[in-house]
């Protein structure tokens, strides 16, 4: 019983981890390429267009293994979790979908378009198809955000008498503040994700002295993008975000910053192991009464701490809770950190010859991929022991009749698949960076030219 | 409202069938009527720019289940967890056959490419296939609404039946046949020369096992379950259906002969449309029978999401399809035309 719950929650945790690493890139590029393809089109400089069917190409096979891994992630609702599927399903069932209808459609037709159709169409006309092609990417994660929402935060519904849920407010379900919240939040990291693979590969082209004025647009846009967007993903969206959360899930805000007594002017833990033992934190780093004026504007106020709620709707995992917290937080502050100090650089035009900064922005390029799965880690352990926040619980929503020893033969095969996608993505992706945007003969040409 | 809504559901799984089908049909005969490497380019071609449109039908499909009927989704997605885990791994080997091969240019890898393209085109038509089948005979559901099949018993229909028995291999070999018939219906609209003349023989080859199956399933279908007649004993109408599924077997064998690529491929597009359509009439108002005890099937009645979340659907829905039906004909009519060597659309 317990083993076959926790497999089912594997199941579902590995899948998605692995899915939303292509999505986070997909919906990063979209508005990227989008901003390429316009540069191209004011500037007339054929190195934007080359730069954006560059991108286009690691954005093709990107959104290739984001389907080939999503398609699973819809069935699995039903598969693994058939008791959650048939409660919920006059609710999430309608923002599920609403993505296929919507924007799965959207995005399979502009994208074949996209990737195959420029030379049958204006510059004007394959600008639009790629402004679809972000749009679509972008409808598809505000779907998944609105159903994920619901499960956070129940809104718009009503308990039948045998335990289902209806929705009785279409627009109600779709604006729920926490959706609103989230996807702000989430979009933005996605971004943060684009423009740091983005000036990740400029650099690395710079640094290697190849393709230059193509990895100096890349820097251009990624670096300019990214400064903007580092910001936002934590002022206003993630302080936000949290602020509704401490409201909402106060026992959730209380696991990830390792409160265990509830204290007027908490502080701010910001290293430490939290010890569940003993109730306390471990070596703490503290920032004195951080906490409350963080939450509620004041320094003095009082935090609710672990020991305010009753222990079966703590989170089943704190210290994961709380590791994936602060890896993500922190990840974002240093994101803040980077990409300003080198959007003044790029600003005195110093970037292109500024050896560490490449370096550093090289090195980050994977802590994008970190932060955005520690967050969404957060989320979902955070909403722990619920399905659906406060009405549901995750022991009663699996799929009882598919036992253990089916639910681990399909882990164990995904598990396998994966790892054999992942390897063929990563060969791919070197062969794309290593082919470059313009044949290495071409790129040669031009700059014995210059 | 609730007939409404199964209507749709049974209107995008025949979309799904019919649009998907024919490239799942191209990659079953991928390996047998092409040799060169040029050959393969070419046919991937023919389905390149709309394979992953298709797929979408199956998502739409499976979300709209959800939506409209939790109950069904829930028990059949759970019950057939092993063939549709399978079918998972197989879209996943499909796409990247399709769209890998594509970025690198190497023979071992293509030949790599071109095996998993192929391979889990010609397994997912049998699967399918064996879905229908598992569908119409039904399974054993139990007090709370749910089962769980395992791949195969005794390859019997007994109270304890597998994902695979001699019935529903039968409905997997149907659908293998006319979706490869689907498919070479598409290579022939689409190409010209060598490979056209090859698609069309094969389809010539098959269409007589065709015939021979189509019958067979009708008899084997009405020995395991009469009960099936009993919705077309109560509305005579309904028998239009039999009769155009016959019709449109006829006229792919006649249009075939007339070399009418493009009708002979609406034909075969209507056989597979109808050929659910009449089993979708005969199941009706189960949505998944019970082989323990009629009481437990499932039904349109006792699945459905409430009045209020379906009414409002049909709205929104309805919206979506029709901008979707748009992309649809859009892609299909830049797409159009027969491809050939010099067809630019070789992507990035």
């Amino acid at each position: 019983m317990e083993q076959t719950l926790l497999i089912h929650r594997l199941h579902f945790a590995f899948t998605v981890t692995f899915h939303y690493l292509f999505p986070q890139l997909t919906m990063g590029l979209a508005p990227l390429i989008v901003i390429l393809k316009s540069l191209a089109l004011r500037t007339g400089d054929e190195t934007y267009n080359q730069a954006a069917r560059f991108w286009a190409r690691i954005f093709g096979i990107n959104f290739l293994i984001g389907v080939l891994t999503g398609i699973p992630m819809e069935f699995q609702f039903g598969t693994n979790w058939s008791h959650f599927s048939r409660l919920t399903g006059g609710v999430i069932g309608q923002p599920l979908v609403m993505e296929g209808v919507f924007s799965f459609f959207l995005e399979s037709a502009f994208l074949g378009l996209f990737l195959y159709g420029e030379r049958r169409l204006s510059p004007k006309g394959h600008w639009w198809v790629a402004f679809m092609v972000f749009l679509g990417s972008w409808l598809s994660g505000f779907f998944i955000i609105v159903t994920d929402a619901w499960m956070q935060h129940p809104v718009a519904y009503q308990r039948m008498a045998d335990g289902s849920f209806q929705v009785i407010s279409f627009w109600g379900l779709l604006f729920n503040p926490w959706a609103l919240l989230q996807y702000a939040h989430n979009m933005s990291g996605a971004v943060v994700t684009g423009v740091f693979v983005m000036s990740g590969v400029g650099a690395y082209y710079l640094l290697e002295g190849k393709f230059s004025q193509h990895a100096r647009a890349f820097l251009r846009v990624g670096v300019t993008v990214g400064a903007i967007f580092c910001i936002l993903q934590i002022f206003p969206t993630g302080d936000l975000h949290g602020r509704y959360m401490a409201r909402h899930q106060p026992v959730t805000t209380a696991a990830m910053e390792g409160l265990f007594k509830s204290e007027k002017g908490a502080p701010i833990v910001i290293l430490g192991q939290p010890d569940e033992e003993h109730q306390r934190m471990d070596n703490p780093l503290i920032m004195n009464r951080a906490l409350s004026f963080l939450i509620y504007g004041t320094s003095t106020a009082e935090v609710p701490g672990l020991n305010q709620f009753p222990k079966d709707v703590w989170p089943t995992n704190i210290p994961l809770l709380y590791y994936s917290y602060h890896i993500m937080a922190g990840l974002g502050t240093i994101f803040v950190v980077v990409m300003v100090v080198a959007a003044l650089l790029l600003w005195r035009k110093r970037l292109y010859e500024s050896r560490w900064m490449l370096w550093i922005l090289l090195l980050c390029l994977p802590f994008p991929y970190v932060a955005n799965t520690a967050g969404w880690m957060t989320a979902e352990v955070g909403r722990q022991p619920w399905l659906v926040y406060g009405l549901m619980r995750t022991s009663e929503g699996y799929s009882k009749y598919v036992h253990a020893g089916n639910g681990l033969f399909t882990l164990l095969g995904f598990m396998g698949l994966y790892t054999m996608l992942g390897i063929l993505f990563l060969f791919l992706m070197h062969r794309e960076i290593a082919h470059g945007p313009v044949p290495a003969k071409e790129a040669a040409r031009s700059v014995r030219a210059a | 409202m609730l007939t409404t809504w199964f209507l749709l559901v049974a209107g995008m799984i025949a979309a799904y069938v019919v649009l998907d089908g024919f490239d799942l049909g191209v990659g079953a005969l991928y390996l047998f009527i092409t040799s060169t490497d040029r050959e393969r380019k070419l046919l991937l071609r023919t389905i390149g720019p709309v394979w992953d449109g298709n797929e979408v039908w199956l998502l739409a499909a499976g979300g709209t289940l959800y939506f409209a009927f939790p109950l069904l989704y829930a028990s059949a997605f759970s019950g057939f967890y092993l063939p549709l885990m399978i079918v998972l791994w197989l879209l996943i080997f499909r796409g990247i056959g399709v769209e890998l091969r594509a970025h690198v240019d190497s023979a071992v890898w293509r030949g790599f490419f071109d095996g998993c393209f192929a391979f889990s085109s010609l397994l997912l038509t049998i699967f399918y296939g064996a879905a229908l089948g598992n569908v119409v005979r039904g399974v054993p559901l139990n007090a709370d609404g749910y089962f769980f099949l395992p791949l195969w018993t005794d390859w019997r229909i007994g109270s304890q039946p597998g994902v695979l028995d001699w019935y529903t291999v039968i409905a997997a070999v149907l659908a293998l046949l006319a979706l490869t018939i689907h498919g070479a219906n598409w290579v022939a609209l689409k190409t010209s020369g060598e490979l056209n003349a090859r698609a069309k023989r094969v389809a010539g080859i098959l269409w007589p096992l065709l015939a021979v199956l189509t019958l067979a399933s009708l008899w084997a279908t009405l020995s395991i379950r009469p009960e099936m007649l009993a919705n077309y004993r109560r509305h005579a109408i309904l028998l239009v259906i039999p009769a155009a599924v016959a019709a449109s077997l006829v006229a792919m064998f006649v249009f075939a002969r007339k070399r009418a690529e493009k009708a002979a491929f609406v034909a075969s597009s209507a056989y597979l449309a109808l050929m659910l359509l009449g089993a979708a009439a005969a199941v009706y108002p189960n949505l998944l029978i019970s082989t323990t005890d009629p009481a437990l099937n499932i039904t349109v009645y006792n699945s459905a999401s409430g009045t209020h979340s379906l009414s409002i659907g049909l709205i929104w829905w309805g919206f979506g399809m029709l901008l979707a039906i748009g992309y649809v004909v859009f892609v299909y009519r830049i797409f159009r035309g027969k491809v050939t060597e010099t067809t630019e659309w070789t992507g990035y």
